[in-house]
């Protein structure tokens, strides 16, 4: 009855690590020179760490990020008058939070949200440097960009709801603050104010693509373990060269739902449910108080909400 | 048509765990066997029972149509068809269709020789279901806990019961099952990006390697997990999000009745800095 079903890998194969490829004798320089393994994650995956590429964009992301980080925790601390213990206690109620409506678009004064824009403005340059570390990375390997534009759908969703809808609404003050419990507040208002976004049919989209794509992985990631046997994680070589595994992935689908992917059709299907999802949100976040004031009252308008 | 042009030398009998022979024959593309068969009655049943509900009603706007639990007085007990009744039939179809479609697809496992991953994972999201419509509602005393069938009544009794526990989003669990659904939706795309990207390299590029894979992932983030990691880290997430799902919501009026922001109090409560 018990059968292999490949949750974890038995037996581990240790080589020397692999440093990476370099196409055009360039990336080596700037990588880092060793590798270290892990056993743990080699039960579950790779079992190597590293070697990590820098980089100029990778610092300046890196660089960028931390001072966003930075700034966010001294402003906590600053709250806290610099007790660790209160720091501690109140770390998820603490928030730093963006200026006040009266400011605009303008600066505040750095304690009433100056800090705020600031750290934006370091997070903004830390994503963009990022965007272009993924696209120059796949660049110098030959590999489509894929990941890139897929990036760029999240920053899409980041951009609406910390500078494209605070703009068009004329205030930083209609942007997230960064906090733990904050941010949910902030959330949790938004719905409320703007008349129950259940109602907004690009929430509705984003989270069918959201709950789409965790069906999409749960079936894939099922689906290729059940033909790991046949060699199904091999993706590329299956992709090229069809084998048994693809062709009993396929027909398992096939014989279940009535219809199958191939093995290179269920990474678009991946990719674009995964992608479509912060898409459609930001669309339905940046419609949300600049064309739209009430969802519920839309849908009454346009059908789909009960009158009464 | 309905066969792909390899699919003649895998149609051949056996697997089956119930009804040797009798039902073991595809109709078109689907293969039918014993489930197949109960699948497809719970389904036929529970949608017919689904229109005669709707006939009863008063739209058949299809985004306001609604199956009604029954009202919460009815309690454990069976409500009249029109006041809920239906909807009680209509979750025991469904429940015994997708459960008869998890052991439709233990045979088609069986038939094709792969392992029984996907089964599993659908038994999770039977339980996450089986969660909202049966076990919270027992555990609350009232068939009325369960949840209207319809497109936007659903949507309603999600916002109502969020907020009855004020704001929902203080719940735990359910920050841990949404940081999963998330993270899921992160590695999907990373990992579809990844295939995608190998094998798309752009016109008159040659196409890429696992090595070139685990290369850019090392590259940009210092750890590749590899193409058989990949999956099981994407069931894993994925099968963590609806498990967390159904306990944020089980423990919502079973174990924990205030608002859920009042949870956190415990935390900030500690002895040690209580009265900083
Ligand atoms: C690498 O690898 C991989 C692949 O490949 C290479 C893949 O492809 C896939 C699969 C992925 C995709 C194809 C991508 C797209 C998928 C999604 C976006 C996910 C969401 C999917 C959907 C929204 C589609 C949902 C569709 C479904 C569920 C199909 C609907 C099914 C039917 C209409 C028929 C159901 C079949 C049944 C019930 C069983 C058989 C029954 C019949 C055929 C009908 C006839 C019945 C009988 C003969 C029985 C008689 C009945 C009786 C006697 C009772 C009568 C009673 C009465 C009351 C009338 C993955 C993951 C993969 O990783």
């Amino acid at each position: 009855m018990a059968e292999y079903q490949n949750i974890f890998t038995q037996v581990q194969v240790q080589g020397p690590p692999e440093m990476g490829l370099d196409p055009n004798g360039t990336l080596d320089r700037e990588r880092t020179k060793s590798a270290t393994f892990s056993s743990l994650a080699g039960l579950f995956g790779n079992a190597q760490l590293g070697p990590i590429y820098l980089g100029p964009f990778g610092l300046v992301s890196l660089a960028t990020g931390l001072v966003w980080f930075f700034i966010i925790g001294m402003n906590f601390w600053a709250q806290v008058d610099y007790s660790p213990a209160l720091f501690m206690r109140d770390l998820f109620w603490l928030s730093l939070e963006p200026p006040a409506e009266e400011y605009g678009l303008g600066m505040a004064p750095l304690d009433e949200g100056g800090w705020w824009v600031i750290a934006s403005f370091f997070f903004l340059v830390s994503i963009m440097a990022w965007w272009v570390r993924t696209y120059r990375r796949a660049e110098e390997l030959g590999l489509g960009k894929h990941v890139s534009w897929a990036f760029a759908s999240a920053i899409w969703l980041v951009l609406v709801l910390g500078l494209f809808r605070p703009i068009l609404m004329g205030s930083w003050s209609e942007a997230v603050p960064y906090g733990v419990f904050s941010h949910l507040d902030w959330t949790n208002l938004f719905s409320l104010t703007y008349g129950n976004l259940f109602y907004n049919p690009f929430h509705a989209l984003s989270i069918a693509f959201l709950y789409g794509s965790a069906l999409l992985f749960a079936m894939h990631g099922a689906t290729i373990l059940a033909v790991s046997r046949y060699g199904g994680e091999r993706e590329i070589e299956q992709i090229v060269d069809r084998g048994t595994a693809s062709e009993r992935a396929a027909l398992f689908w096939r014989w279940t739902m009535g219809f199958n992917a191939t093995m290179e059709g269920i990474h678009r299907w991946a990719w674009w449910f995964a992608v479509l999802t912060p898409l459609t949100g930001g669309i339905g976040i940046l419609l949300t108080g600049t064309v739209v004031d009430n969802w519920f009252v839309w849908a009454q308008v346009h059908g789909y909400a009960p009158l009464d | 048509m309905a066969q792909l042009s390899f699919e003649k030398k895998y149609r051949v009998r056996g697997g089956t765990l119930v009804g040797g022979d009798l039902f073991d024959f595809w109709v078109g593309p689907f293969y039918v066997g014993f489930f197949g068969v109960t699948t497809f009655f719970f389904a036929a049943l529970g949608t017919l029972l689904i229109f005669y509900g709707v006939a009863l009603g008063d739209t058949w706007n299809p985004w306001l149509i609604s199956i009604n639990p029954p009202a919460l007085e009815v309690g454990l007990g069976a409500a009249p068809l029109a006041e809920g009744g239906l909807w009680q039939i209509i979750t025991f179809c469904a429940t015994m269709a997708f459960i008869s479609w998890m052991m439709r697809e233990v045979e088609i496992c069986r038939k094709l020789g792969m392992g029984y991953h996907v089964p599993f994972a659908f038994s999770i999201a039977i339980l996450a279901y089986v969660t909202l419509v049966i076990i919270r509602p027992v555990l609350l005393g009232a068939w009325g806990h369960g949840f209207p069938y319809g497109i936007f009544s659903h949507l309603d009794w999600v916002n109502n019961v969020g907020y009855a526990y004020g704001n929902f989003h203080y719940n735990p669990a359910h920050m841990i099952a949404i940081t999963f659904f998330f993270t899921t939706c992160f590695a999907l795309a990373l990992h579809g990006s990844l295939v995608l990207s190998a094998v798309n390299p752009g016109k008159g590029k040659q196409i890429a390697t696992p090595d070139h894979e685990d290369t850019y992932f090392r590259d940009l983030v210092g750890y590749s997990i590899g193409p058989l990691g990949i999956h099981r880290l994407g069931l894993f997430l994925a099968l963590s999000a609806v498990v967390w799902s159904a306990i944020c919501i089980v423990i919502s009026g079973t174990i924990w009745f205030d608002q859920w922001s009042a949870w956190w109090d415990w935390y900030a409560e500690l002895p040690w800095w209580a009265d900083l």
